[in-house]
């Protein structure tokens, strides 16, 4: 009995989590497993198209004759790099019409001309003429011969589908002079966007913590730069830091700070001088940083309210009661407290800021020193326009993810659960 | 130690002064007054004065009279020392005077006088100062984007720091550019696009999550642990590495350039996070009620249908807002897969305008209130729902 039940019990739990189960199969895991499959091949976003037969079908009256009429159609090979195998061609004709001296590659059976054209080599045109006339000699009507379509079809490979690799696409990642930079940019605006967020997360937090007049309404607006458009918020940050006419070069230069406007996402290095050292600051790269703060730090900041909320009040009576400022209480009662949650936070954002791609593509495309992997997956693929190489970065990524996944798992997973 | 504690005070209280004067100063400055010198040192001397007054007065006159009087004589003594303005410039410096002095009220030598005060001072400043900060910081862009969307191109390159909007103009030219991107750009349709999207969305994925949620949270199956697991890890695998197997699957299937092609990504992208939402909620409604209703003869479609989902509508809408607002703001699909403008959504018609230099950027910046504008009513308006499906599914953003 019970047997049965456990069996009935199965059947349903797969039958419910079938659709959802498929669904997340076929666009998430599928794709990670394609660009495995992708990378070890040489394959540019031209060769992803297809090639088939096309035909463009013009009808003409002949001058001498009403019951006769020409067609003409225009053949050629969609694609200009791949052949195409045993083409077919068939239309079939109105009532009472027949073609006359139809070409040697074609036949006419029940109303239909049929051709068997053969291969077609990469490129290949050909203007194919069919004279038809009516069978009783009379006027034939032109809309009619128009109205129909020709059916083509032809086999070609796919050359996605092909089994010849290579590993010349990771060659070129890896041997890329740049690479070493591509990644230290990308670890660099990671471990600074991650940090800062959480810092004014935990600022933010400590803030809304206390009472005052306006709280409420404080906490809904510190999270509108997670909850807006990132597109609407990115060019809005373009406009205001724009070095000709934008608001805030113009108040620095109004009140004197600056002497002429810098362009705060085009410039890659700031040349610092202190005290005779001369600094180079990643320009653009910490302006990028600083507008991934400022989107991303109200999560963190609601993280950590959630979490300081959450902590007994006697603790803090009891350092009212000895005496400790407000500083002493923050250093020595509540960091202690959020350190748990910090350190997951710090993982998840870290992994998270780690694939992000909109902002910086938004805000500088990544040129001037802002380029990180994911940029350069889609720099590759879709500017350079060769998918293998925007793979095989896609999976540099996917692996740098998974030892991300790994250490965190290792160091927080189980406290994750805790809390 | 009543010296130290006095000396602390009024340095950090002047220093708050004179920095939120300079703020309103700043912004004055955005309304097209041309201010050009932030008088820093002098404001801060004035502020240094008003301080000590206020202290050395204390609570030996009528309160209310007194701040009033006060920040009458700073406001005019202010004016007169700095640049001229006009009054309601002025009305603000007042206005902000009369803020601090009356925080100041508690402030005086008995107060100083109490264990560690100098240091709950300086936090008090320091939090109230973080207020005005983090407001700033946070709703400047938007309030940039607001007005620039009023203001026109060339008046902006001419000024750029006149933000002012002119009454004076006609309601159709203040708004402008909303019509014009709503007749010559077609917003309109954008519009409908992106709330299809992102109800389709929502929709088809409470479709397929509900079912699966119950049964990760209820039923028990082979492979339970697993699965379980496996929705978190698949959660964190981002967009940029799916898309590049899908732009090619998508191209070959002619699924590109299609709405229908975004919702099935879309929800596939948003269903781990749902069905990881769902679950926890789920497992919290007591197993009696369940089990009532198997004895009534339900089976687990009558069950989900008239117990479950009942019961937990306040994680249904947690979910969908949350979903709602993923779709709604997404924007790296948008961009890869529609090239033709009739299947455009707003994310991607917004990238669309600033692919022309030429665009004039008060038409971008009402594109960008357009997109902006619903997304941050419903979040204000359904603020309790949304914070609690950002908190359960901000591993993501």
């Amino acid at each position: 009995m019970s047997t049965t039940l456990s069996k009935i019990e199965k059947r349903t739990a797969y039958t419910l989590l079938l659709p959802a189960v498929c669904l997340v199969f076929a666009i998430i895991l599928f794709p990670i497993f394609a660009n495995v499959w992708i990378s070890f091949k040489e394959v540019g976003l031209k060769d992803i198209r297809i090639p088939e037969p096309r035909a463009k079908k013009i009808v003409k009256k002949l001058q001498n004759s009403n019951s006769e009429l020409q067609i003409i159609y225009k053949l050629r090979n969609s694609s200009l790099i791949q052949d195409i195998r045993e083409v077919r061609f068939s239309e079939k004709l109105p009532k009472n019409i027949e073609p006359i001296n139809l070409d040697k590659r074609c036949e006419f059976k029940s109303q239909k001309v049929k051709c068997f054209f053969g291969n077609w080599e990469a490129g290949y045109r050909e203007n194919f003429e069919i004279f038809v006339k009516d069978v009783n000699n009379n006027s034939i009507n032109i809309n009619n011969v128009k109205s129909n379509k020709p059916e083509l079809d032809g086999k070609s490979n796919n050359i996605l589908l092909t089994v010849d690799f290579t590993l010349k696409n990771f060659k070129n990642v890896f041997m890329n002079n740049n690479f070493f930079d591509l990644l230290m940019t990308t670890f660099y605006f990671t471990f600074f966007g991650t940090l800062g967020a959480i810092l004014f997360g935990i600022f933010a937090a400590q803030l809304v913590n206390q009472k005052f007049y306006g709280r409420t309404f404080m906490r809904s607006i510190l999270l509108f730069p997670y909850v807006g458009p990132v597109v609407a918020l990115a060019y809005t940050w373009t406009l205001l830091l724009d070095p000709n006419s934008g608001t805030i070069n113009s108040l620095l230069v109004n009140y004197g700070v600056l002497e002429k406007p810098i362009n705060l996402l085009g410039q890659k290095y700031l040349i610092i001088n202190i005290l005779g050292f001369e600094l180079k600051l990643r320009l653009a790269l910490t302006t990028v940083i600083f507008f991934e703060i400022w989107r991303y730090f109200p999560l963190a900041f609601l993280f950590i309210l959630a979490r300081l909320q959450a902590i007994p009040r006697d603790l803090y009576e009891a350092a009212d009661v000895d005496g400790a400022g407000p500083f002493r209480k923050f250093f020595y009662i509540t960091l202690p407290q959020i350190t748990a949650i910090l350190s997951i936070l710090f993982m998840i954002r870290f992994i998270w800021n780690f694939n992000k791609f909109e902002d910086i593509f938004l805000l500088t495309g990544g040129a001037s020193g802002t380029l990180t992997l994911p940029i350069s997956v889609y720099q590759q693929g879709f500017a350079v326009s060769n998918i293998g190489m925007g793979s095989a970065v896609s999976i540099v990524i996917v692996l740098l993810l998974i030892t991300f996944m790994i250490i965190y798992f290792k160091l927080i997973g189980k406290k994750a659960n805790e809390i | 130690m009543k010296f130290k504690s006095l000396t602390i005070t009024l340095f950090a209280s002047s220093i708050f002064l004179t920095i939120i004067i300079c703020i309103w100063k700043i912004l004055a400055t955005l309304q097209g007054l041309s201010f050009t010198n932030l008088n820093f040192n002098l404001n801060l001397s004035l502020s240094l004065g008003l301080t000590v007054i206020c202290i050395l007065i204390g609570n030996r006159f009528n309160h209310i009279l007194k701040i009033l009087i006060l920040s009458l004589s700073f406001t005019i003594l202010y004016t007169f020392l700095n640049e001229s303005s006009p009054l309601w410039f002025s009305v603000g410096i007042f206005l902000l005077i009369l803020f601090f002095t009356n925080k100041l009220k508690k402030y005086d030598f008995k107060y100083l006088n109490q264990d560690f005060i100098s240091e709950k001072i300086v936090f008090e400043f320091l939090s109230l100062f973080a207020i005005i900060f983090f407001a700033l910081v946070i709703l400047f862009p938007f309030y940039i984007m607001f007005v620039t969307s009023f203001k026109t191109q060339t008046a902006l390159l001419i000024n750029p720091l006149d933000l002012s909007i002119d009454f004076s103009k006609n309601i159709f030219e203040i708004f402008k550019s909303y019509f014009v991107i709503f007749k010559t750009y077609d917003f309109g349709r954008y519009i409908l696009t992106s709330s299809y999207v992102s109800i389709g969305t929502v929709l088809i994925t409470l479709l397929f999550a509900i079912p699966a949620a119950y049964a990760v949270a209820r039923l028990n199956f082979f492979g339970k642990t697993f699965l379980s697991t496996s929705i978190l890890i698949i959660y964190m695998f981002p967009a940029i590495v799916l898309v590049i197997p899908l732009y090619t699957v998508f191209s070959q299937l002619g699924l590109r350039n299609s709405v229908e092609g975004l919702l099935i990504v879309y929800t596939a992208t948003t269903l781990p996070v749902a069905i990881y939402m769902l679950q926890g909620y789920f497992k919290s409604i007591p197993k009696e009620i369940e089990e009532a209703g198997l004895i009534d003869g339900q089976n687990w479609f009558g069950i989900i249908i008239k117990i479950i989902i009942p019961l937990s509508l306040p994680a249904i809408a947690s979910v969908s807002l949350y979903v709602f607002m993923i779709a709604w703001n997404e924007f790296l699909f948008s961009l890869m897969f529609l090239d033709n403008p009739k299947t455009f959504t707003l994310s991607r018609a917004i990238n669309h305008l600033t692919g022309d230099a030429e665009t004039p950027r008060q038409y971008l910046m009402a594109g960008s209130v357009v997109v902006t504008l619903p997304i941050l009513l419903i979040f204000i308006y359904f603020e309790k729902y949304l914070v609690s499906g950002l908190t359960a599914g901000s591993v993501k953003g």
